[in-house]
């Protein structure tokens, strides 16, 4: 019995550190991960233990099938939170709804921040505005709006881009509103959570193979799984107080 | 008048020729090999060279008509061939509806169900069709044709004004185009949203290539030639190198003071910026400044290819367009490695030279005429 404990402590010792980090799959991209700009506010959340986040989005920020709402990346996130601070009560909350454009995300803001009174607000767009060729300076003007709205009520503002999809890559005109969502970030000194570069990676790299048709969910799960473990990197990293410079400035 | 000249510089044929392979590389999705392209190394890219030498052939070509037969029959050659290329963008448009009901059919995937709402316009056929043949519904990649459609439609006239008084032709498009700035002027598009080429913006890179050719080339041979110029030019495509680098070291991006990003960004791509204009405008100076017309090394053989490219060049467009879609569903359906990048490239440009090849040779054959009649032995005139 005596003789197993020390080997008992030895396995915890080293499954600890295994437990708390991602799997290998998701850690290829973490170099990706930019975290340029501080999220004081939530800062203050974390230190007074309770941070809440409200997550807007589309198509992509949800998944179908009974279990969709806690494999897709809003549940997995909280998950990934939760674990990396411990003692804080973290709750995400989401807003995603099919095709919507920025503009229409905007005009609903009000009332998800009234209601759920964030400390972070998780906003991915760019697809379905990509998919309908919504006019380039609404679409700027639409994530200006809703990042101001945001500030306004207390809240940091994390944004995400589209998916890459290369199946349909030839028919939706992605490019100019990822590089257009990219400038409204840098201008309003928001952190932008770059999932397409990200997948292009896993893409590249062969750890996901987006071209195969599957009506499975497992691949999508762990897709998931990955965005919500990489985004709370961001979220922790740029919410710690020396946080405050600019990674290309230290 | 100004006297329209006769020789083809093989300048233009080879330039175009190049821009035709790079908009073939950037066509296809997520493609390796375009790394070479010079999108990713400043501001403008293969379509202001494209445009601008298709305005200078343009004019060379309809210029010579309309000051030989007159506006009548000058009108009715580019209204046949605008007709001509609204025939290869429908073609090509089918081929592209065949790929997108492929796509449909066989890809499935959880992840992506908000994309595949692209594939949403296969359930209105009747609506998205029409649109398509308004040349108000375009795919991705395929707004190049409409544009040189419109441009050679509204054509005839401003040809007729830059004969005769060329600078105020030139000044009357750069005047269009700061009113479409001013005003936000386009041309609407389905289901939502504008052409991503503005007609009314890029018709200035049309119309100052038209006015080069018409002897405004010329009238700038001794100002192209100056140092500063010369030095100007290079200090801007420096600049945009460098500014080209941030993009893909996002690091160096902090470097940039930011009263020079709100200043130059976004850069429009849709309403022709000024960026691109003038990087553009670099790009020729400094390569008018090292290609003289006369440079033997032109008739090298290592141009051949390109020259060729350049002489067809919708045909060629139009196959660069087939074969990028070609191309993509080459990634998708066999591997996306690097490797078959690089072999779908070189491929994809092999087919264009050859069927550009291909495409001098019935030229030439067409040229030399029906046969002549067999005349009986024995009558005058025996030197069969």
């Amino acid at each position: 019995m005596m003789g197993r404990l020390p080997l008992l402590l030895a396995l915890t010792v080293l499954a600890g550190p295994a437990v708390a980090e991602h799997p290998a799959e998701c850690r290829v991209a973490e170099h990706l991960v930019e975290n340029s700009f501080p999220l004081p506010q939530v800062a203050r959340a974390i230190a007074a233990k309770k941070l809440t986040v409200l997550v807007v989005g589309a198509g992509s920020s949800m998944l179908p099938g009974p279990g969709g709402a806690k494999n897709a990346y809003p549940a997995r996130l909280q998950a990934a939170l939760s674990q990396k601070l411990p003692g804080v009560a973290v709750a995400v909350s989401t807003d995603v709804k099919l095709r919507r454009t920025a503009a229409q995300m905007a005009a609903a803001l009000p009332a998800d921040l009234a209601a759920a009174k964030p400390a972070l607000l998780v906003w991915q767009t760019g697809t379905v505005d990509a998919m309908q060729g919504v006019d380039q300076d609404q679409f700027a003007q639409a994530l200006d709006n809703g990042i101001n709205v945001a500030r306004a009520a207390g809240a940091d503002v994390v944004l995400i881009d589209a998916q890459y999809s290369p199946r349909t890559e030839s028919m939706i005109a992605l490019a100019n509103y990822t590089e257009n969502m990219r400038w409204v970030a840098v201008q309003q000194e928001v952190p932008l959570f770059d999932r397409f570069n990200i997948m292009k990676l896993w893409s590249d790299l062969g750890t996901f193979d987006f071209y195969s048709a599957t009506k499975k969910l497992d691949m999508a799960e762990r897709v998931h799984d990955c965005i919500g473990r990489l985004l709370s990197d961001l979220v922790v990293e740029a919410a710690k107080p020396d946080a405050a410079t600019p990674p290309g400035l230290q | 008048m100004a006297p329209v000249s006769t020789e083809r510089d093989l300048r233009l044929d080879l330039f175009r020729g190049l821009a035709l392979w790079l908009i073939f590389l950037d066509h296809i999705p997520s493609n390796a090999v375009s790394w070479i392209t010079i999108r990713n190394y400043g501001f403008s890219d293969a379509t202001e060279i494209f445009v601008f030498i298709s305005g200078y052939t343009a004019a060379f070509v309809y210029g010579r008509a309309m000051q030989e037969h007159g506006f009548i029959v000058a009108s009715a050659r580019l209204l046949k061939r605008a007709w001509q290329i609204y025939v290869a963008h429908v073609f090509l448009f089918a081929i592209y509806l065949a790929e997108i009901a492929y796509v449909a059919h066989s890809f499935d995937n959880p992840l992506y169900s908000e994309e595949m709402g692209v594939l949403d316009f296969l359930k209105s056929p009747d609506v998205t069709i029409i649109q398509a043949l308004l040349l108000k519904f375009k795919p991705v990649n395929m707004d190049v044709l409409p544009l040189y459609i419109v441009l050679l439609v509204g054509f005839a006239p401003v040809l007729w004004l830059l004969i005769r008084a060329p600078s105020l032709a030139l000044i009357a498009s750069a005047v269009l185009y700061a009113l479409m700035w001013g005003f936000a002027w386009n041309l609407p598009a389905y289901p939502s949203g504008n052409w991503v080429f503005n007609p009314f913006a890029w018709q200035l890179l049309f119309v100052f290539g038209a006015w080069c050719a018409l002897g405004g080339a010329r009238n700038l041979s001794r100002f192209l030639h100056s140092r500063v110029l010369v030095t100007l030019a290079t200090a801007y495509l420096a600049f945009a190198f460098c500014i080209a680098m941030t993009w893909y070291v996002p690091r160096l991006g902090t470097l940039v003071p930011k009263f020079v990003g709100e200043m130059l960004y976004p850069i429009d791509k849709t309403n022709l910026d000024v960026l691109r204009i003038l990087h553009f405008l670099s790009l020729a100076v400094i390569t008018v400044y090292f290609v003289p017309a006369d440079w033997p090394f032109l008739r090298l053989r290592v141009f051949r290819p390109l020259i060729i490219c350049g002489q067809h060049s919708l045909e060629i467009f139009c196959l660069g367009v087939f074969l990028s879609f070609a191309g993509h569903f080459v990634f998708t359906e066999v591997s996306n490695r690097v490797v078959v990048h690089v072999l779908v490239s070189v491929a994809g440009i092999a087919i264009m030279v050859g069927t550009a090849a291909l495409l001098s040779w019935y030229k030439r054959v067409e040229r030399q005429g029906p046969r002549p009649p067999i005349t009986k032995p024995g009558y005058a005139g025996d030197n069969t």
